[in-house]
């Protein structure tokens, strides 16, 4: 298992797409929406949050193929179900790789496209503590929607329309927490609901990503 | 050990290719499979690898006794010959010993990484995953693919060390190893003979719809 | 005799033939009966004036558009458990219907809003709800037609229906959390003041009969066309091995 996250982890560092393409693509979310809305502040300090969360998980999302793909096309996959681990941990531990390469870097980025954004103060802590516990249920969700579609040609886009409905509860709390710590209220029922949603995802979705794969390696 | 096949039926895609298929298989022996293309070979050793149910029919050795290698190798471009079977090695939970780099000639490209292997040099290092994988049957899917004369024998000299060892290999390949421990198993004989098509086709229109295809169909 | 005898498409093709009359016809009459009497023998609303005739299709249709959900749930599990291939077909063939169903909700929930609260469109957590929904059944639509292999396509579709059936569910909360809403109670709910009156209830209660036969005569006749092109594919198959 642990051999498994250095492997996946080594991979993404050498084959370098793994941090900086979602990285960028957030910075240019957040970059073309003041282009296309305007510059005024006050706009933009009332859209930032959601914009913050929806950069990130269109960021997130841009990555997903590759947590299966690459192992489908030269045969690791294959290897990977009959090695003596549970497939169900397989995908667990890719779900965690990919959050370690995109997630958490995409968390650790947030606050500075904040500024570009004009994001309250208060708002600050809670966009970080929002992305933190959300988008590893990002990474185990998009997890099931690659293992569904794994093998498929075309199976990018095919992807998004699965995955982005299952976003939807994820993406509603997230940027509740964030909205409502921007202006100063409570947020302690948000993001106890985004962190029900992020362990109930890691507990259970494992056991659907790994028989969708099961299923497509047939 | 040994591998007890009784009965088996396989499909590819929902049709049955194989069916009514016995053999054994006793530690120290090995399996060449012969047959024309497309009459289920690769079906066959996915089926016993795990990968796939079988229709009918029952094994004797669980997949986790097997060690499966397919068309594709499962090599990481970006790592080293090395690291890809260290990683082989730590998900079975053996080390890589430089005895195991010397039987496939590795020794020299140990450092090298794998993207600058030519297609036999890859060959080799997928076929020495089988020696870090520790299991007892090897299931090999055209083993000898790109191998040159020189590297054909080592591999043969790994099989046989294989089999003086205890363990067993059943494989399919075309060309002749001179392997004396070697029995050979047409699969002609095993050929489907059409039935099982589908379940929806098959399963409930044994007889037809009332009377025939063309009376419900026409 | 257990249920699971019409599992076998044989027998399924001989029922649903011998059933799909008795089903469509009454459909058929349930909706012209109710949608005349609904849209032309029932007096006006004194707040919503004819509006609010817009019920007799928007609230079938909606409650359609979630059961069609919950029957493709179902048929999915029987897939999944007891792999009758009839069963699998059918939440194939119920998903169109119950996209469709959620289309007409959508539309005429924004014709009757237009005039209610002076918007083609709302962000109403039940709208919203709807909306959503709808991707789902697209994404749902979409995994069947990109999967080569049937039964491939029956499982992760199965698996799907399953997850999606969560998230759905998930998403409805986490949208009535988000906006609290303009949307009208449940229409048929006993709140007080807001009681609907029998001259209405009989007409819509006939409307929504009439939509659920109409639901259950098309997914009967789409799953017999299901089973029928998946077996001239296997004829086709059978030719090309022989």
């Amino acid at each position: 298992m642990r051999a498994l996250l250095i492997r996946d982890l080594r991979l993404a560092m050498r084959a370098g797409g793994g941090f900086g393409l979602a990285l960028s693509f957030f910075l240019l979310v957040a970059v073309l929406v003041p282009l296309g809305v305007g510059p005024e502040a006050r706009v933009l300090a009332l859209i930032a949050p959601g914009i913050l969360w929806i950069g990130a998980l269109l960021a997130c999302l841009l990555s997903l193929d590759r947590i299966f793909a690459l192992d489908f096309e030269d045969g690791s996959l294959d290897l990977l179900v009959t090695a003596p681990m549970p497939l169900e941990g397989v995908v667990s531990i890719k779900a965690l790789a990919h959050w370690l390469v995109t997630g958490l870097p995409l968390t650790l980025l947030a606050p500075v496209l904040g500024v570009l954004l004009h994001l309250p103060g208060p708002g600050y802590g809670w966009l970080v503590v929002s992305l933190l516990v959300g988008t590893p249920a990002l990474s185990v969700i998009g997890t099931f929607g690659a293992a569904l579609t794994v093998g498929l040609r075309r199976g990018g886009l095919l992807m998004s329309l699965l995955v982005l409905p299952l976003y939807v509860p994820t993406l509603i709390f997230g940027a509740e927490v964030v909205k409502r710590g921007a202006l100063g209220f409570d947020t302690t029922t948000p993001l106890l609901l985004l962190a029900g949603i992020t362990l109930g995802a890691a507990a259970l979705l494992p056991f659907a990503s790994a028989a969708a794969v099961r299923i497509n390696l047939r | 050990m040994e591998l007890v096949v009784r009965d088996l039926a396989v499909a590819r895609g929902g049709v049955r290719v194989l069916e009514g298929l016995s053999f054994s298989l006793s530690a120290g022996r090995a399996l060449v499979l012969r047959g024309p293309n497309g009459i289920g070979k690769t079906t066959l050793l996915r089926t016993l690898a795990g990968l796939q149910r079988a229709e009918a029919g029952e094994m004797s050795l669980p997949p986790e006794a097997m060690a499966y290698a397919g068309h594709a190798d499962g090599i990481k471009p970006t790592l080293s010959v090395a690291e890809n079977l260290e990683f082989w090695a730590a998900v079975h939970g053996t080390v890589l010993t430089g005895a195991v780099l010397g039987a496939m000639d590795l020794a020299a490209l140990a450092d090298r990484p794998a993207q600058s292997l030519s297609a036999g040099q890859k060959r080799r290092l997928g076929l020495a995953r089988l020696l870090v994988s520790g299991r007892p049957l090897w299931v090999l899917d055209e083993p000898t693919i790109s191998l040159d004369a020189a590297s054909v024998g080592l591999f043969v000299a790994a099989v046989r060390a294989h089999l003086a060892g205890g363990g067993a290999a059943l494989m399919a390949t075309h060309i002749d190893l001179g392997l004396a421990e070697a029995a050979v198993l047409d699969l002609a004989p095993f050929r489907a003979t059409g039935g099982g098509f589908d379940g929806i086709a098959d399963g409930g229109f044994g007889g037809g719809f009332d009377g025939g295809p063309a009376g419900a169909f026409g | 005799m257990s249920i699971w005898e019409y599992a076998n498409p044989v027998k399924f093709m001989r029922l649903s033939g011998a059933l799909l009359p008795w089903v469509a016809i009454p459909a058929a009459a349930a909706l012209a009966v109710g949608l005349v009497w609904g849209f032309f023998l029932t007096p006006d609303d004194f707040r919503q004036g004819s509006t609010v005739k817009i019920i007799f299709v928007h609230v079938p249709a909606a409650l359609m558009a979630v059961n069609a959900w919950f029957m493709m749930l179902v048929t999915s599990l029987i897939w999944l458990i007891r792999r009758h291939h009839v069963s699998a077909l059918a939440a194939r063939a119920a998903a169109p219907v119950g996209a469709v169903m959620t289309l007409i909700a959508l539309i005429t929930g924004a014709v009757w809003g237009q005039p209610m609260w002076g918007t083609w469109w709302a962000w109403d957590p039940r709208l919203t709800s709807f909306l959503i929904l709808f991707l789902f059944y697209l994404g749902y639509i979409a995994l069947w037609e990109a999967v080569p292999d049937p039964e491939t396509a029956a499982d992760l579709t199965s698996v799907l229906c399953l997850v999606g059936s969560v998230f759905a569910v998930l998403s409805r909360y986490a949208v009535n959390f988000w906006n609290q809403g303009l949307h009208q109670g449940a229409s048929l709910s006993v709140a007080p003041g807001e009681r609907m009156d029998m001259t209405y209830k009989l007409p819509l209660y006939l409307c929504m009969v009439g939509f659920a036969l109409l639901f259950v005569a098309l997914v009967l006749l789409r799953t017999r066309t299901e089973i029928r092109a998946r077996r001239i594919k296997a004829l086709l198959a059978r030719e090309r091995m022989a």
